[in-house]
């Protein structure tokens, strides 16, 4: 176990220094000089654009820059933002709230929306309701996040005016509100979401209940509820959980998208507005939350699996 | 001769188990390589050929596009600033005889705009996913078939590839490069999908790999090259062949979500997302529900086909697996 997660960690050490060196050769192949430029603003003379580009430390050589960088980190600091002079920690200790919320929230919801109605159409494998089910997970599935959002925004915010369309009210300043701002945005993540569980929960589930040891503990007289959710749901999670792991991490990452459908800003908007202005140190901060939570999520996916199925064992 | 693998391809079970094909006692056997089988068993489901029709309606669409232009007039990008198109207020029209879509916030035509933008969703989509493909194959293939250093390597790239977050960096590509056409969004979605294409051909490669007949071929003096694509590749065209079809969808999509924010093909040329985009003005206040409908929808039928039409051809290859639709 200990040394499972040790050699886990290590390797994902190692994906996260060739994740941040890759950021780093990306900026430099783009035009570094367009930041000192746009600082500067549109009067400025040659003299000065030069000047910011040699304070940012921009003109030293690369390895020296990401040299830096890496002492910086192992020291908590992730620099500053280019434009505002805030540092990097901060503005993402402000985004992330928005971003977590919208996270915890969507997924809590197709969770349960997608493995009790996946667990039900197993169960009532090739019935009416089954199938009506199973169609209706693929339209959610092929919609996309942009086009959902938008026609529950048309409709709940624009047309009934029942609910807002945007901005992101903190948790603090009033739960109510910060509730009724994210219901949207949840539901868009959700029902797309739930329409690959239900599907992902509804196949494992059948092949999980044409086992053997499900005959047997149906032949022991086991009532058919604690065969379904004590011995066929355990291990039919396993793949439910791999996929929980990947999409959570991807999320914190920045739900990109939907965050730009209900102007929230959290990692996501952060993310392509620095990538819009070259915002290096921000730019590789956000990645390093994407990158940390997609490695960490598949740890903790990996020993998930020993938990939920006992003939898994690590090494 | 083909060896039939009806692994589980994509809806998990473990690679490696081979499964005897059905034979009908009495008939004379054919040898149908699973190909043959995998089709036949295609186009008895009726989903799948009902979507590959409505796909094909789509490609006729876009092909045809300028004859929508033709027939109604309107060019994709001429800007129609009469009350008839946009009101006196700048808003767009909604669906009339003159425009059976309605207008948009410039007063063009949806209609000739939503089949013109059929053409961009679908070249970036096969091109897309052509490219993740061939390029997760031949990565799995390499990386199955050698293992050691080689293997090692490529392995971490792959572990990269997925750790990185792909919209992020398909933003700083299309930063980077500038100026943006269908070529550069091919690559940059093909150059981050081939990653988990690659990971799984690695697995079936892996389990092939140890079969007798590739030890028989390299017994014979095969070299390795001739072992992995004159053995192995056939084997593996079944998986490739599902992952293109699953993959579709998902290139399509990305696509638009690419141009949804700003970044993919530039305007003026009419693109499903970017007319998503465009309609985003008008959402908040409930008003011009054609102009988000009708692109909204042409993108959902689109991505809706090649779902089904996915679904259709990984059950076919894979008998196994559970069905959409029970007949």
């Amino acid at each position: 176990m200990i040394r499972f997660l040790v050699r886990r960690v290590l390797q994902g050490v190692v994906v996260m220094f060739l994740v941040t060196v890759a950021i780093y050769l990306l900026f430099f192949m783009g035009s570094p000089m367009a930041v000192a430029r746009r600082l500067a603003g549109r009067q400025a003379t040659e003299d000065l654009v030069l000047r910011i580009y040699h304070n940012l430390g921009l003109d030293e050589p690369l390895y020296k820059q990401y040299g830096h960088f890496v002492w910086r980190l192992l020291h908590g600091d992730l620099g500053h933002d280019y434009y505002s002079g805030v540092p990097v920690t901060t503005v993402l200790k402000q985004a992330a709230p928005i971003t977590l919320s919208l996270a915890v929230g969507s997924a809590v919801l197709w969770l349960i929306i997608g493995v009790s109605l996946g667990v039900y159409s197993s169960v009532r494998a090739r019935t009416f309701s089954d199938r009506a089910l199973t169609a209706g997970a693929l339209f959610f599935y092929s919609t996309p996040v942009f086009v959902l959002g938008l026609a529950l925004i048309f409709v709940f915010a624009g047309k009934l005016r029942v609910l807002p369309f945007t901005d992101y009210v903190g948790i603090t300043q009033s739960p109510w509100e910060w509730f009724r701002h994210l219901i949207l945005p949840w539901f868009t993540l959700a029902l797309i979401s739930a329409a690959v569980y239900l599907r992902l929960s509804r196949s494992s589930m059948l092949d999980v209940l044409g086992e053997d040891y499900i005959r047997t503990a149906r032949s022991k007289g086991l009532s058919e509820g604690r065969v379904i959710f004590r011995h066929a749901l355990r291990s039919a999670l396993t793949p439910v959980v791999t996929q929980f792991g990947i999409d959570i991490a991807v999320l914190i990452g920045g739900a990109i998208i939907t965050e730009t459908v209900f102007g929230l800003p959290g990692l996501g908007w952060e993310a392509v507005h620095a990538i819009d202005n070259q915002d290096l140190p921000l730019i590789v901060g956000i990645v390093i939350i994407a990158a940390a939570a997609v490695v960490v999520m598949n740890i903790i996916v990996d020993m998930l699996y020993a938990v939920l199925d006992p003939r898994v064992r690590l090494h | 001769m083909t060896q039939g693998i009806n692994d589980s391809l994509v809806a998990g079970g473990e690679p490696g188990i081979e499964e005897e094909l059905p034979q009908v006692p009495g008939k004379k056997i054919e040898g149908r390589s699973p190909l043959v089988l995998a089709f036949a068993r295609l186009r008895r489901d009726r989903a799948a050929v009902i979507s590959f029709w409505v796909i094909v309606a789509i490609a006729v669409m876009a092909i045809a596009a300028p004859v929508f232009g033709l027939i109604t007039g309107h060019g994709p990008n001429h800007q129609y600033r009469d009350p008839g198109a946009l009101s006196a207020a700048g808003l767009p029209h909604e669906p009339s005889g003159r425009f059976l879509f309605g207008t948009d916030d410039q007063g063009r035509d949806i209609l000739v705009r939503v089949a013109y933008g059929a053409r961009v969703s679908l070249v970036v989509g096969l091109g897309a996913t052509a490219v993740t493909v061939v390029l997760g194959v031949l990565v799995g293939l390499v990386t199955g078939y050698f293992r050691g250093i080689v293997d090692t390597l490529l392995a971490r790239v792959i572990d990269v590839v997925l750790a990185i977050p792909y919209l992020l960096f398909a933003i700083s590509l299309a930063s980077v490069v500038g100026h943006v056409n269908e070529l550069v969004i091919i690559l940059i979605i093909g150059g981050f999908g081939w990653a988990s294409v690659g990971r799984i051909i690695r697995g079936q490669v892996i389990s092939i790999r140890e079969r007798e007949y590739v030890e028989a071929a390299r017994s014979l003096g095969a070299s390795d090259w001739r072992i992995i694509f004159v053995d192995i590749l056939p084997n593996i065209i079944a998986p490739a062949i599902v992952y293109s079809t699953l993959l579709l969808p998902v290139s399509v999509v990305a696509e638009a979500a690419l141009s949804y924010l700003g970044i993919g093909i530039q305007p003026p040329t009419a693109d499903w997302g970017q007319m998503i985009s465009g309609a985003q003005l008008y959402v908040n206040s409930g008003v011009a529900w054609w102009y988000l409908f009708f692109p909204g929808m042409a993108l959902v039928i689109t991505t809706l086909a090649f779902n089904i039409l996915g679904d259709g051809v990984r059950d076919a290859f894979d008998p196994r697996s559970d069905r959409l639709f029970a007949k």
